[in-house]
């Protein structure tokens, strides 16, 4: 399990960094999208992996999962899923004033 | 300590959430007249908690107000001591000048302007007074997300596009930051700052490249956020759209990125913290030499006054972290007076910039023949904000520099840092005398620029009061700086003194708490490092 998600949070980052440097607004928030998907998978394994197991400390009970990362990726998700929004209200707005999605507006001049 | 006194601790950070949450319930259209009276009553309140706050922390011990009276590792602790105190005072001020110059109208210019400002306010307040990392990183997000909002205020392509470029940017930092939060969570199992700097410094010889790693990619973060040279580009067009008032407020941002570098290498990976002891001190220096050089030029170059102050705010920065580099009492108390005059010379210069455009009309605060400037006030204000920025005799700003320099003469690259300095500020005393003579003496020749304002709408004037107060600011800094100085040398002492910051903050499990609430800390992380560590490593 643990080259699975390692593995998953590597392609994610890797995919969302490639979409991160394209010059239209679209593909950079998709990247902005992954990344904070990789990020979030991340921060939960953080609390290491463990599979049906309660995220209390109990008496007598040695294995746990930690309730901790699972509250930092709540709040996490929230922000990132919030920033999105923003992110692309602002791209609908700049594409239906300049008539471009380049992510530098349109060349001075040239077609968009 | 008095409990009313402890509870203070938290109000810089609940006032303005609660100010902000009562002008959305009331909407700025319908209540407009009550929107700004309690915008305005808010930020006097924030001034005078400050001011008591000041006071009380130049007591000594650090203050500790836990949240919902959890103790230290486990709650979220806010900790007031003098370095926070002093950011605190600083922002308040600024915040107040702030609001009050957009009641001259800039506030109309769009929705919400104040109370996206008071949620400002209480991501700048909770940072600069948070005890964890984790409340850091939403105090931050807090402050961001307000920060878009104001940078967007006043709307036009020029704003949207530089928000996006800054919105995008500051993204991927959050997203390094959560990356940096979690590696040292699974290394440490602790998010607080106290018991990260206890959890560090015992941490074995195996982690040591994770928990180097993560202060690293801190580092990055936190340079993003000062604005530090390979990471500063999104500065720039931000601060000169951003309408005058918030780009005044803005200039304690980037000094958010200086105080958190400060605070985190410091507390967890100052020299005390084994493995990763000493980790920013190589950096610092030359970063900060480098940011200077290149916000040097960038002032040469300039085409507005606002780009003009804004890549001065950078190099403000870069003279920041050359002096909080050191590490040492002498370089970061002289960084600490530095960071309080640069502050409030900045957000002066970004108002006169703001009432210069709106003076001009079309030609905006472009450093291009055109209108002239008609009010005979601004010219002898713009020289006093000028030679405040600069760093001339005799205001703040000129003992605030020797301080810097006399601070980081025995560094390593003391040398660099001294040519650096010194020709900063000669390229900027040529650059802003080159502004103020295009500006004010040579009126009605117009050159090939468009007569597009820069920022897509015409600027309106604001209020002068909140100029005349930044100047009085500065003036007091000048003939106060003797025991202003005294103060931020205290800071700086408390700030290098560790051990008085996790006493404070870690204290021993009271014998009256129930039982049954109290988790053992210990128990907790020997249960965490014990079983998955094999699993943990497969997993990095």
């Amino acid at each position: 399990m643990e080259l699975l998600v390692a593995s998953g949070i590597g392609v994610l980052t890797a995919a969302g960094v490639y979409l991160l440097l394209r010059a239209s607004t679209f593909p950079v928030m998709l990247g902005l999208t992954l990344i904070s998907y990789a990020v979030n998978v991340f921060l939960f394994s953080m609390g290491r992996l463990a599979i049906g197991m309660p995220p209390l400390l109990r008496e007598g009970g040695d294995l746990y999962a930690d309730p901790l990362p699972q509250a930092l990726v709540l709040t996490a998700i929230v922000i990132s899923f919030a920033m999105t929004a923003l992110v692309l209200a602002l791209a609908v707005s700049l594409h239906a004033g300049s008539g471009s999605d380049h992510v530098d507006g349109p060349p001075p001049g040239g077609q968009p | 300590m008095s409990q009313a006194i402890g509870q203070l601790v938290a109000a810089p950070f609940v006032v303005p959430v609660l100010t902000a949450g009562v002008m959305l319930a009331l909407g700025d259209r319908r209540h407009a007249r009550a929107c700004r009276a309690l915008s305005l009553a808010g930020c006097v309140l924030l001034v005078l908690c400050a001011v008591l706050l000041l006071g009380w922390s130049s007591g000594g011990e650090p203050a500790v107000y836990a949240m919902g009276n959890w103790p230290a590792p486990f709650g979220i602790v806010f900790v007031l001591d003098r370095l926070s105190a002093l950011m605190l005072a600083t922002t308040a001020v600024l915040g107040l000048a702030c609001a009050w110059y957009s009641l001259g109208g800039w506030d109309e210019r769009g929705r919400h302007f104040h109370a996206l400002l008071h949620l400002q306010f209480a991501g700048l307040n909770g940072a600069f007074l948070t005890g964890d990392l984790f409340n850091l990183f939403v105090c931050f997000e807090l402050l961001l997300i307000a920060s878009y909002g104001l940078m967007l205020h006043g709307g036009g392509q020029g704003r949207q596009r530089a928000t996006l470029h800054y919105v995008v940017y500051n993204l991927v930092a959050s997203s390094v930051f959560l990356i940096a939060a979690g590696v040292l969570y699974g290394a440490t199992g602790t998010l607080n700052l106290a018991d990260l700097a206890i959890e560090v410094a015992a941490a074995p010889e195996a982690d040591r490249a994770l928990l180097r790693g993560a202060g690293l990619l801190l580092a990055v973060v936190f340079a993003v956020k000062a604005a530090v040279l390979p990471l500063s580009f999104w500065l720039q067009a931000g601060y000169e759209n951003a309408s005058p008032p918030v780009a005044c407020l803005f200039a304690v941002m980037t000094k958010l990125g200086v105080y958190a570098l400060l605070r985190v290498f410091t507390v967890v990976f100052g020299e005390q913290a084994g493995v990763a002891a000493g980790l920013a001190l190589p950096w610092l220096l030359p970063a900060g030499v480098c940011t200077l050089v290149f916000a040097t030029l960038g002032t040469a170059a300039a085409r507005s006054l606002g780009a003009l102050a804004a890549q001065l705010v950078a190099a403000s920065a870069g003279t920041l972290l050359i002096a909080v580099g050191t590490f040492t009492d002498a370089g970061i108390g002289a960084a600490l007076f530095y960071l309080v005059h640069a502050s409030i010379a900045g957000g002066l210069l970004f108002l006169v910039a703001g009432e210069i455009a709106a003076d001009r009309g079309a030609s905006g605060h472009r450093l291009e023949p055109g209108a002239r400037v008609t009010a005979p006030w601004i010219a002898p204000v713009f020289l006093f904000a000028a030679l405040a920025s600069s760093g001339l005799p005799p205001l703040s700003g000129f003992l605030a520099k020797l301080a810097v320099l006399q601070g980081v003469l025995d560094a390593r690259g003391a040398t660099i840092a001294w040519i650096a300095i010194l020709a900063g500020t000669l390229v900027f005393v040529v650059s802003l005398a080159r502004a103020g003579s295009i500006l004010f003496w040579r009126p009605g020749r117009r050159g090939g620029g468009d007569d597009r304002p820069v920022g897509d709408c015409i600027a309106v004037h604001g209020r002068r009061g909140p100029i005349g107060l930044l100047c009085a600011c500065v003036v007091l800094l000048t003939i106060g700086a003797g025991p202003v100085a005294r103060f931020t040398d205290e800071a700086a002492r408390q700030a290098l003194d560790v051990e008085a910051y996790v006493s404070a903050v870690i204290q021993p499990p009271e014998e009256e708490t129930p039982p049954g609430l109290l988790l053992d800390g210990d128990r907790l992380r020997t249960r965490q490092r014990g079983p998955a560590v094999e699993s943990h490593e497969v997993a990095l």
